[in-house]
């Protein structure tokens, strides 16, 4: 019960503050189409620079949180989903609010959003003592099989191609290694001034999520793309409240498939609402209502997206892998205050981890309350024009690189990883894989030199890296996710190969 | 899924196959090779993919990827040549503030839908970017304290 005695720390009136503006400012962000929680919370990092560790990571965590939430605005009014995690409200949410019923529709979305979301956050609770005791047994051939498991398992599942996932994942490994190598001080892979130092995290993130976006938007050309926003008509709150009781099922069946999902590296908020509305629909009564404006979809997808969030951050704080792009942006966050997440974080930062997961906790509950109220504000945001957020994502991204460390280097290393990056998916290659690969790579190399060189002077490489029950679990699960996406890739194939000849 | 741009797979797979291959080159014959051990590891692993996704792009076996229209890079090229001159060179050789209010009212000015020939748009796209520029040197200047290249205005 650690995490009460930390609770009024997140009520000092700093902290409070910024959790305000991180749940009204990603309220408003997540509306933005185009704008993902990853961008959104990579592009606040250099704002974070001037504040307290816990202050940062509060700002953080508030956008993450309410940037999921708020993507259900544009997703009911727009029909544009925020982010991908929305997609599965846009299915029943729009035609809600093309019914009237576009109030409705939000307010039973913002409330199964904070229940599926403080169900998450008590998770993470929970979990996390639990799973960072454990990892204090985590040898250095354990630490380097994690952080391969992490960049594979997000490479095979988060990619439409095993091999191109694979490989983005390899591209981000060996992005890592540039710079100066920790053993010997010698210089690896430096062809140019800017990455002498090695390839910086932060204006990396900034690139590699802000730049390919930009430039989509720039495709779009000169045409109107602002949709037309539905108008909000008043519907009684309490009428909501009552509605969400009523459909408890598909809260709940959102609530643990959300959670479950959350705790899988890779698996993403889209997969999470999808599965939900999916679970829903075979639960419900009313199945046949699914699609043609049903709440319980809403529901459903809403409790789902959010309730990821909390487990989603599991692996990050216990063993420093993080199991989602989100949370790779939130492990810079954290690096760059000096604070390296893993199993002693509770011990050495207990103040700043614990008041983080409490404001978490506490945010689910602002941004359902704002969310509420400034819905139709959020909604005219997401019709500010491509060609004015093309213009201001990039400004932020080249002012929030150089702010790192005062380098132009910085601002050119996001500027040429962002533009890659756009051609790289346009090619079929995911951002994710290589952000982990980045962010994992340091991780990776020093348990391996380090195994290495307990190995070379006790059991030898192969014994040391290849027995106990803990290397072959990881093992295993690595060869298991690439063998199931490899199958997913080949029914996959076949069956619009059926559909082609169909 | 076959009508891909199959050259320009070929061409995309090709140049990261050259990346793997060069990389895996160095790691394996640079010196001091203590110092390239785990890129030795990596590098391997990153050769074979990126030669395994040539081939299959010259055989014209991918399937994943929808490449670039005509279209989408007549639209992007303005933006993108903007973007490179406007990180590369003109946030340096300018000052940010400059180059920033540049880089954002022509961006703003060549995709916005709204016509050219009315005085009203030219005003909009003024203010906003008027607007924008203060935020920013709000934002970075007075809050952050980042002391970015001023050059030849803010001095």
């Amino acid at each position: 019960m650690q995490f009460l005695y930390y609770l009024d720390d997140v009520f000092t009136i700093t902290n409070f503050a910024l959790l305000l503006l991180g749940t009204v400012g990603g309220l408003i962000l997540g509306a933005t189409p185009g704008l993902s929680p990853t961008m959104a919370v990579a592009l606040l990092i250099p704002f974070t620079f001037k504040l307290e560790p816990q202050q940062g990571l509060i700002l953080l965590g508030a956008a993450y949180t309410s940037t999921v939430a708020g993507g259900a605005v544009s997703a009911i009014l727009l029909k544009i989903p925020g982010a991908p995690a929305n997609i599965a409200t846009t299915l029943d949410g729009h035609t809600m609010a093309q019914k009237g019923e576009g109030a409705r529709a939000l307010q039973l979305s913002f409330l199964a959003s904070a229940v599926g979301g403080i169900f998450g956050v008590f998770l993470l609770i929970f979990l996390t003592p639990v799973l960072a005791k454990w990892a204090l047994a985590f040898g250095p051939s354990h630490l380097f099989w994690m952080a391969i498991l992490g960049v594979t398992v997000i490479g095979t599942l988060d990619s439409s191609s095993v091999v191109k996932g694979l490989l983005a994942g390899c591209i981000g490994l060996w992005l890592s290694t540039i710079g100066f190598d920790d053993i010997m001080g010698a210089q690896r892979f430096i062809f140019h001034d800017a990455v002498a130092g090695g390839i910086n995290v932060i204006p990396a993130l900034i690139g590699l999520f802000a730049i390919p976006q930009v430039i989509m938007m720039l495709t779009k050309g000169r045409t109107d793309q602002s949709a037309e926003v539905i108008t909000v008509k008043k519907h009684p709150i309490g009428q909501a409240f009552r509605e969400i009781i009523a459909k408890r099922t598909a809260v709940i069946i959102g609530t643990i498939t959300g959670s479950i999902i959350g705790l899988i590296p890779g698996v993403g908020g889209q997969i999470a609402g999808l599965v939900a509305y999916d679970q829903s629909k075979k639960f419900s009564k009313e199945s046949e209502k699914f699609g043609t404006g049903h709440s319980e979809g809403v529901i459903a997808a809403e409790s789902a997206n959010n309730a990821m969030v909390g487990p989603s951050l599991v692996p990050l704080l216990t063993l420093s892998i993080p199991g989602s792009p989100t949370a790779a942006v939130l492990l810079g966050g954290l690096l760059i205050h000096g604070i390296f997440p893993g199993p002693d974080l509770f011990i050495n930062y207990p103040a700043v981890a614990w008041t983080f997961i409490d404001s978490m906790l506490i945010g689910q509950i602002l941004m359902c309350i704002f969310g509420l109220y400034i819905a139709g504000l959020a909604a005219s945001v997401a019709r500010v024009p491509h060609s004015v957020m093309a213009g201001l994502v990039l400004g932020l991204a080249v002012f929030g690189s150089y702010s790192v460390q005062n380098s132009m280097g910085d601002v050119y290393v996001m500027a040429a990883l962002g533009i890659g990056m756009y051609f790289l998916e346009r090619f079929g290659f995911s951002a994710a894989p290589l952000v982990l690969g980045l962010i994992l790579g340091p991780i990776a190399e020093a348990n391996f030199i380090q195994g290495s060189m307990i190995a070379n002077a006790t059991v030898g490489m192969g014994t040391y890296f290849f027995s106990g029950w803990l290397n072959w679990l990881l093992i295993l699960i690595v060869l298991a996710s690439v063998s199931y996406s490899i199958w997913m890739e080949i029914a996959q194939r076949r069956y619009t190969a059926k559909e082609d000849i169909v | 899924m076959n009508s891909l741009p199959r050259t320009q797979h070929i061409i995309a797979s090709g140049l990261i196959a050259a990346v793997g291959v060069t990389v895996a080159y160095i790691s394996f014959t640079q010196e001091p090779a203590a110092a390239y051990v785990f890129p030795r590891l990596i590098s391997s692993v990153f050769a074979i993919l990126a030669i395994w996704t040539f081939v299959k792009a010259v055989l014209g076996r991918t399937k994943v990827g929808k490449g670039l229209s005509g279209g989408a890079i007549k639209n992007m090229l303005p933006g993108l040549v903007i973007l490179i001159a406007y990180a590369f060179w003109a946030a340096k050789a300018l000052g940010f503030y400059t180059a920033t209010t540049i880089a954002f009212f022509m961006v703003l000015t060549l995709y916005d839908p709204a016509p050219h020939n009315d005085p009203k748009t030219w005003v909009k796209r003024l203010l906003i970017t008027a607007g924008f520029i203060a935020v920013m040197y709000g934002l970075f200047a007075m809050l952050l304290n980042v002391f970015t290249p001023r050059e030849i205005l803010f001095r």
